[in-house]
């Protein structure tokens, strides 16, 4: 007995120090909701002996927020093309370097360099994706026209059952491309047409909500939705019929990247974590859990087929030209956007 | 004044006052200040540089000519909040105050009883509860099958994401507020001053007019501020049972922090509002100086 309770304290005293090995190894990550698979942390966790503590936001806005009012202690923060501009110029970010990484060789162009960051020094690459609209095809009989035009002018059948995403950016962007009309425009008379846009509109939406946009698809809530191409994905998995728009006008293309906080306490474990990443098989992953395309040279072999064959995320060459990268807007040009954004709710 | 210190009651009250001014006080001042700053270009504010903009704007807007021009955009906002919150103090009144006088009359263990089911939803978190009117509002939810199966064809409710759904989700919400404080001065009530009414000759209605009400008068009135002021900074269920269409004010403050990048203006939202209560606070507290509860 005596003996047995030896033994009992050793391997308490044994675990102790284990864990407070492993609270020196530690990461801290802000992201995105469900937007990294729990499988890859453990992977990362096992293979490194860095425990991770995941803390996530709804959009950049309350990432950057909650950083300016001087929230430290994260280490990585996922933050959207523009978003990466902002924290740099607000001196939110750490220099990381990540084109010395040894796995930096693995990243495909043009994810290489980045406009707002173009010597990859303060940020690596996570995923990118799309911002279209998809429709169940099973809800008309009509050929379907691929234009902003059946979002914004739904159709008869498509009335009162269309969702639009919940953010100020998003919409106001799509409204823009519809009106022909710069998105970053500093023009009253402009950012009107946006509005008018969006004001004839709001009859036929159901809901705005940038959350359970998957959801609301599959309970045929909606027979339309304002969504993401990685959302389109999964919504296709229990709606088949389900089509994935690359709107004529033009669509917003938008890239997520890692960045490192300033003042981040795991400096180390961070770059380990983002170097980690840049492996084929982990990027993977993460495009088979989100639905999102991730910029590595050799992960296809790891990705799920169906990845591959949905034009939703393998996007057909034939749309590249639509792509328009997401810009960081001036004070202006974002009050006005505020005031368009108001002025549809108020 | 040294007497003060040694006082029992100076060093009982002090923790509460400590607590008061640390965590009510300087957050209010930390907004005050930020609502006349300058914003930053990016987010935040640029300390130290002072500006009354946010006050400005919220109630007038530049014109293509650099004019200022009254806007009524946020004002509607305002109003709508207020309206809101009103329609549902008085749907939390009608269906509390019933309510409460029906646990009143109940013997002691029923009431404890009716009092702990009424208590029952804080177990569960607002965002939860705003999701479960979310399934059961929706069209081919709990309530629409219902109805379609008594036989009732609504071809559909369409209620959720309407204004509607607003007012049933905050006066359920906030419904609780307004029994437990009615429950409490109905509980305390003297049943002989109203078998006196009665003997005196009052049918029912009167002796609910002229005995029961007032002597409530003080819960009810407690029960209104409590079920108002909170309403006003509903956030999460306009969201959802609104499906987003129109914003209340904390919505609008909410949005001035996140995609505007606008801290002082939204801080200065913050505070038109703050002011607004207090005003409306004052003005009630003037009106009613004299509650009944010291007539008697």
């Amino acid at each position: 007995m005596k003996f047995r309770s030896v033994i009992l304290g050793a391997s308490a005293l044994a675990l102790l120090s284990v864990g407070s090995a492993k609270a020196d190894g530690e990461l801290f990550f802000y992201n995105w909701s469900n937007y990294f698979p729990p499988e890859l942390m453990e992977k990362f966790e096992k293979e490194t002996g860095i425990k991770v503590t995941l803390d996530v936001y709804d959009s950049n806005e309350t990432m950057l927020a909650k950083l300016q009012a001087g929230a430290s202690g994260y280490d990585i923060a996922v933050a959207s093309d523009y978003m990466v501009d902002v924290m740099i110029k607000e001196g939110l970010a750490t220099e990381i370097d990540a084109k010395d990484f040894e796995n930096f060789k693995n990243v495909a162009k043009p994810h290489d360099t980045m406009k707002y960051d173009p010597d990859r020094k303060y940020s690596a690459t996570y995923l990118w994706g799309t911002t279209g609209f998809t429709y169940d095809a099973s809800a008309t009989d009509a050929e379907m026209e691929r234009s902003w035009k059946e979002f914004f002018e739904p159709r008869e059948e498509f009335r009162g059952k269309i969702g639009a995403l919940n953010d100020e950016v998003e919409m106001f962007n799509a409204a823009s491309y519809y009106a022909g009309v710069e998105k970053c425009t500093e023009d009253p008379a402009e950012a009107q047409k946006v509005l008018d846009v969006l004001l004839k509109q709001k009859p036929y939406i159901a809901v705005y909500s940038s959350e359970g946009t998957i959801d609301r698809m599959s309970a045929r809530e909606v027979s339309m939705h304002m969504q993401w191409n990685g959302a389109a994905h999964r919504t296709k998995e229990t709606i088949p019929e389900a089509v994935f728009v690359y709107p004529k006008e033009g669509l917003t293309y938008w890239s997520d990247h890692f960045v490192v906080p300033t003042g981040a306490p795991n400096l180390e474990n961070a770059k380990t974590f983002l170097n980690w990443m840049m492996k084929p098989e982990n990027a993977a992953e993460a495009s088979n859990y989100a639905g999102y395309m991730n910029s590595i040279k050799g992960s296809g072999a790891f990705m799920d087929p169906s990845m591959n064959d949905d034009p939703a995320v393998n996007m057909p060459e034939e749309y590249a030209d639509l792509l328009i990268p997401g810009q960081n807007c001036s004070v202006k040009a974002r009050d006005l956007r505020n005031r368009v954004w108001t002025k549809l709710k108020s | 004044m040294g007497n003060m210190f040694r006082s029992k009651r100076f060093w009982l009250i002090a923790p509460a006052v400590v607590y008061i001014a640390f965590f009510m006080a300087l957050p209010l001042m930390q907004m005050a200040y930020v609502s006349v700053l300058e914003r930053g270009d990016y987010g935040g504010v640029n300390w130290g540089a002072f500006s009354v903009d946010a006050y400005v704007n919220f109630l007038f807007e530049r014109d293509l000519m650099d004019n200022l021009v009254l806007n009524t955009d946020y004002i509607q906002i305002f109003v709508r909040s207020f309206g809101l919150s009103a329609m549902t103090m008085v749907f939390a009144l009608l269906l509390g105050f019933p309510t409460a006088f029906y646990i009143s009359m109940q013997s002691q263990g029923r009431r404890n009883f009716l009092i702990f089911l009424v208590t029952i939803p804080f177990w569960t978190n607002i965002l939860v509860r705003n999701y479960a009117w979310m399934l059961l509002l929706r069209n081919g939810g709990l309530i629409d099958g219902v109805l379609n199966w008594a036989g009732i064809e609504t071809g559909g409710l369409d209620i959720l994401y309407t204004p509607y759904a607003v007012s049933i989700g905050l006066t359920y919400t906030y419904l609780p507020f307004m029994v437990l404080p009615i429950y409490a001065s109905l509980e305390k009530l003297d049943h002989r001053l109203v078998e006196a009414a009665f003997d005196l000759g009052a049918d029912k209605r009167r002796a609910m007019k002229r005995v029961i009400l007032p002597l409530a008068a003080p819960g009810i009135a407690a029960g209104c501020i409590l079920v108002f002021i909170p309403c006003l900074g509903a956030y999460v269920t306009p969201e959802l049972l609104g499906g987003g269409k129109f914003m209340m004010i904390a919505n609008l403050i909410g949005s001035q922090f996140g995609a505007a990048r606008n801290w002082p203006f939204g801080a200065g939202l913050g505070f038109v509002l703050l002011a607004l209560v207090l005003i409306s606070m004052l003005a009630y507290s003037l009106k009613f100086k004299s509650l009944p509860e010291e007539k008697i």
